[in-house]
């Protein structure tokens, strides 16, 4: 790095914004398909267990919406790519 | 119902058709072709498919039937760790790019100081874990053929069928893995028919999956709201797991995605490009999510249509004959048929790498000690060492199955074989993440999770009195209650899995930071730490340096022809030498070309064996200083203290050595100066002794004749003039000696000078001399003094006359030009000056033998100073027969020179 920049150009900037968010999807993701279940009722303490039809649903939108998500980031980080050389995408705000 | 017949036909035409593929893949890469599909994102996502195997194929639905929505945590993880890519799998590909990785276990043995320890201990717990995983694929497939069997034939012959079966199914799969998984030695290099199969097969067991999907929830179910319907109205209609076992077979599963050897072979090994990875990362899950959307409602509704007591893990086969589908029942056969092949195919192929190259290469080499060294072809040893390998795992699964007898559901064998390949999870994440990690550390932290994994996880699984008898099940072994195999420290009441993967990974981790923590690193391994931790950062860097000598090249030659092959060796060794600006000749084995000839060779053999082998011929590694000052945290300061230390230790020996130079010019000073007053004191002594005697004798003595008084006077008036002589003499000396002098400089014509000199130096002597001169040459125009020129030419013409021994002297003055310089030379016919005087004639007061007093050995010292002050030189030349004195005096530069000497 020739010289430490404090701002960047816009797209630069747009770029570790996405790489920002590549970095952050999975740590969502796992909140939402780990922490959330893991709340759900079971049955075990005589509460109503939640029925597998929702829960079927619920795990099963989470992971379309990721997976479109994870393609749309593709995209964007295969667009910005071409338009600057540097693929390097160090983790640097 | 389909015969038995028709389902072996279709089977031998599918298994040709996939020997076709990939030999046909094979071919177009070999010619390189194809390379559009062949190395393409969508190959490289099929590919990674491999982690569906019959256990998802089959299990996953036995699996949703018995515990509902759980089985998807399997398909959770490893999405989860696609779609971090960024984390932690790029990073593993860089790193396995950058070090030639064939392995899991080469990864973690380079890591830790390509320890053969680890590579072997890692291998072992693979080959541990994976047996009875592709002992679950022989089984998924017997099953599969034992239901179309089952109508065919009387219940005494399925066991037979189902025996033969299995033995021509593992047959038939290590010839595959034979055929197309030894092709080419380096493992780095991508084995296109087997990706592309796999990639085929990926295809197949997902048609297979979803038409079966779509077929029960529109054929049978009647849409989507009728399929829900049942689910709800199902014995599994409510979420039932816990949430620690749903944390913990996520985390399991993400950590077997990234550990299993098949697993890492596809992703990272395979891998031809590092962007695949980003496009993997939302279609893999993508792949997963369409495997795993129609499991429940397959299993809903063959607990439903099923009798009480059908296997689950049958039921995509089973359901869709019970309606009549033969044809769908084919098909999904053969999905199921394409996961368990492409599992079994991939998974020997990474373990037969690990075994060969980490257990069968250095057992080789220790047992032929001049290994590496002796002629014959190693490439013939590895390859069959893997070829053996690959029958003995295939072998190992078959004996698995055979005496397991095929019991046990399928997803616990998974799960089973999951836990195992997990514990390398805490040695790989800290290998690659944290520069502390030792190998020490990661040893025990294997170990340990190992050691738990065995005794929670996979003794238990047989079954009470089996493995571990019902004793120690109850009370722990030997009584020891906290030791019970699922309720370690007596922490009862855990589900056994997540009890099995809490215990083994927590306390393998918590080992290894410790030991880790409590460690010291060798220095190869926190270079390897290095590299690997910051790979983003240098990713070519060296790793460290061979103290390689000359002479070994011809060795390095002969063992990498043995290992890369003729063709490919003399190819790199060109290649090398080209880049060393060498063409024609060897390279030379500096440090890069050995570590570069070593990161090839661990391409083929893996990392440890390649540094044992290279390090037999080399003989020893060295860490330079410098890797160490770099490994050293406080390198920075080192560095910085010891070249400064550097620079005043160099400032003080040259301060020292100028005072020494110093000291010996004064001593030598003082001592010239001494001898020149004790010259001069005689000097002035001699001419003073005769004026006194001869003036005394004038006062003194009566009675001298005019005659003799005249005498006596002359003699006292010429020892004046030799005195005033000899003070003019010193004076001049003096001015020149002391740059106080002012010459006269100007344009002269060097014949007037040496006319004028040689005149002059004629009239002053009695002697008769022939003088021989070449007055054409001698015409050269110079900026100098011409009185101070002629006075050395007087001097030196004099001298030639005063001392010439010759009977008829001659003297001959020679003008030449040499490039800008003009030398003057004055040879006589004398026999010149003696070897011992020449050194001195220039000094003060030298006088050679006991010429005449008449000099007082002054001139020619005098004259080197005029010269030197004019910017030329005087020496004196040695011939044979004589020898002359050579003036040089530099015809452009004088002017200069002059300017620069002379006072303006």
């Amino acid at each position: 790095m020739p010289e430490a920049r404090l701002f960047l150009e816009r797209r630069s900037y747009r770029r570790r914004r996405i790489m920002d968010a590549v970095r952050m999807l999975p740590f969502l993701c796992a909140l939402l398909w780990i922490a959330v279940p893991a709340m759900w009722p079971n049955g075990a303490g005589g509460t109503e267990a939640m029925p597998l039809s929702v829960a079927l649903r619920y795990v099963f939108i989470i992971w379309l919406l990721t997976i479109t998500a994870s393609f749309a980031l593709w995209r964007r980080t295969g667009r910005e790519d071409k338009a600057s050389a540097d693929t390097s995408a160090r983790p640097k705000a | 119902m389909v015969s038995l017949n028709q389902l072996i036909a279709v089977c031998l035409v599918y298994v040709a058709g996939l020997f076709l593929v990939a030999f046909l893949a094979e071919r177009a890469a070999f010619r390189g072709r194809g390379g559009w599909l062949l190395r393409s994102p969508l190959v490289y996502t099929l590919s990674l498919s491999i982690y569906c195997t019959a256990w998802t194929f089959y299990g996953a639905v036995g699996y949703a039937a018995r515990s509902g929505l759980e089985y998807v945590t399997i398909y959770l993880g490893p999405s989860l760790v696609m779609i971090g890519w960024w984390w932690v799998l790029r990073r593993l590909v860089r790193i396995g790019r950058a070090q030639r990785v064939t392995s899991v276990a080469d990864l973690i043995s380079a890591r830790y100081g390509k320890s053969n320890l680890l590579a072997v201990m890692v291998t072992i717990m693979a080959v541990v874990g994976v047996t009875p995983y592709i002992a679950l694929q022989l089984q998924s497939v017997t099953l599969s053929v034992s239901i179309f069997a089952a109508t065919e034939t009387a219940s005494g012959q399925g066991g037979q069928i189902n025996d033969n079966a299995a033995f021509w199914v593992a047959a038939g799969l290590a010839v595959f893995t034979l055929l197309f998984g030894t092709r080419n030695l380096n493992a780095n290099e991508r084995h296109h028919g087997v990706v592309i199969a796999v990639a085929v097969e990926a295809v197949v067991k997902l048609v297979a999956l979803v038409a079966v999907g779509v077929f029960v929830v529109w054929g049978v179910a009647g849409g989507l709201s009728e399929t829900v319907a049942r689910i709800d109205a199902s014995p599994i209609s409510t979420w039932q797991t816990g949430g620690g076992r749903w944390t913990a077979l996520i985390v399991l599963s993400a950590a077997a995605l990234v550990c299993l050897p098949r697993m890492f072979q596809v992703m990272v090994v395979e891998n031809d490009d590092e962007r695949h990875l980003q496009i993997a990362s939302w279609a893999f899950p993508l792949y997963l999510l369409a495997i795993s959307l129609f499991v429940v409602p397959i299993a809903v509704v063959g607990l439903e249509l099923m009798p009480e007591g059908a296997n689950p893990d049958l039921y995509v086969l089973t359901v869709p004959l019970s309606q009549g589908q033969n044809g769908l029942a084919m098909l999904a056969f053969l999905g199921g048929f394409s996961s368990a092949t492409s599992m079994v195919i991939v998974a020997t192929l990474a373990l037969s790498t690990m075994m060969s190259n980490h257990i069968v290469m250095p057992l080789w080499l220790k047992l032929n000690d001049a290994g590496a060294t002796q002629s014959g072809d190693v490439r013939t040893v590895v390859i069959r060492a893997r070829r053996l390998s690959i029958m003995l795992i295939i072998t190992l699964g078959y004996l698995y199955y055979s005496a397991s007898g095929g019991s046990g559901a399928l997803a616990a064998i998974g799960l089973i074989s999951f836990g195992g390949v997990a514990q390398f999870l805490p040695a790989l994440l800290g290998g690659i993440f944290w520069r502390g990690a030792t190998r020490t550390g990661a040893v025990a932290g294997l170990s340990i999770g190992f050691v738990v994994w065995m005794y929670t996880m996979l003794l238990p699984s047989f079954g009470p009195d089996a493995a571990l008898s019902a004793a120690v099940f109850d009370h722990g072994p030997l009584g020891l209650g906290w030791l019970r195999p699922q309720a370690l420290f007596g922490i009862a009441g855990l589900d056994p899995t997540v009890h099995a993967v809490w215990w083994s990974l927590s306390l393998n981790t918590l080992l290894f930071f410790v030991v880790s923590i409590f460690s010291f690193p060798t220095p190869l391994e926190r270079l390897q730490g290095a590299q690997f931790v910051n790979v983003f950062d240098h990713s070519s860097g060296p790793a460290h340096g061979w103290s390689a000598s000359q002479g070994r090249t011809e060795d390095l030659m002969i063992m990498s022809q043995r290992i890369l092959g003729a063709t490919e060796a003399k190819a790199f060794f060109k290649r090398e030498a080209a880049q060393q600006g060498r063409m024609g000749v060897p390279p030379v084995p500096t440090q890069e070309f050995v570590q570069a000839l070593e990161r090839e060779l661990a391409a083929s053999v893996g990392a440890a064996t390649a540094n044992a082998m290279i390090s037999q011929i080399i003989g020893g590694q060295a860490i330079s200083v410098e890797d160490l000052m770099a490994v050293a945290d406080e390198s920075a300061q080192i560095l910085e203290y010891s070249s400064k230390l550097e620079t005043k230790s160099r400032q003080l020996a040259e301060t020292a050595n100028e005072l020494g130079r110093t000291n010996e010019k004064l001593t030598q000073l003082s001592l010239q100066k001494d001898s020149f007053l004790s010259q001069i004191s005689h000097e002035l002594r001699t001419p003073m002794t005769s004026i006194r005697s001869f003036s005394e004798i004038l006062r003194d003595m009566e009675g001298l004749s005019a005659a003799e008084k005249t005498r006596y006077a002359s003699i006292i008036h010429s020892e004046t003039i030799r005195l005033t002589r000899l003070l003019d003499d010193l004076l001049d000396l003096s001015v020149l000696e002391n740059g106080q002098v002012s010459l006269n400089a100007r344009q002269v014509n060097l014949h007037d000078v040496i006319e004028q000199s040689v005149t002059t130096a004629q009239a002053s002597s009695a002697r008769p001399i022939d003088i021989r001169r070449k007055p054409r040459n001698e015409d050269v125009t110079l900026h100098t003094d011409g009185d101070r020129l002629a006075q050395v030419f007087i001097n030196i013409v004099a001298n030639a006359i005063k001392y010439c021994d010759a009977a008829a002297p001659v003297l001959t003055i020679a003008v030449r030009r040499h490039d800008e310089d003009v030398i003057i030379g004055f040879t006589d016919n004398g026999t010149g000056i003696p070897v011992e005087g020449q050194n001195l004639i220039f000094e003060k007061f030298a006088r050679l033998g006991n010429g005449d007093a008449d000099g007082a050995g002054l001139g020619l010292a005098i004259c080197r100073e005029i010269i030197t002050r004019l910017g030329g030189q005087i020496s004196y030349v040695q011939h044979d027969q004589g020898g002359s004195f050579e003036v040089r005096l530099s015809r452009t530069g004088l002017a200069r020179e002059a300017q620069r000497l002379l006072p303006a």
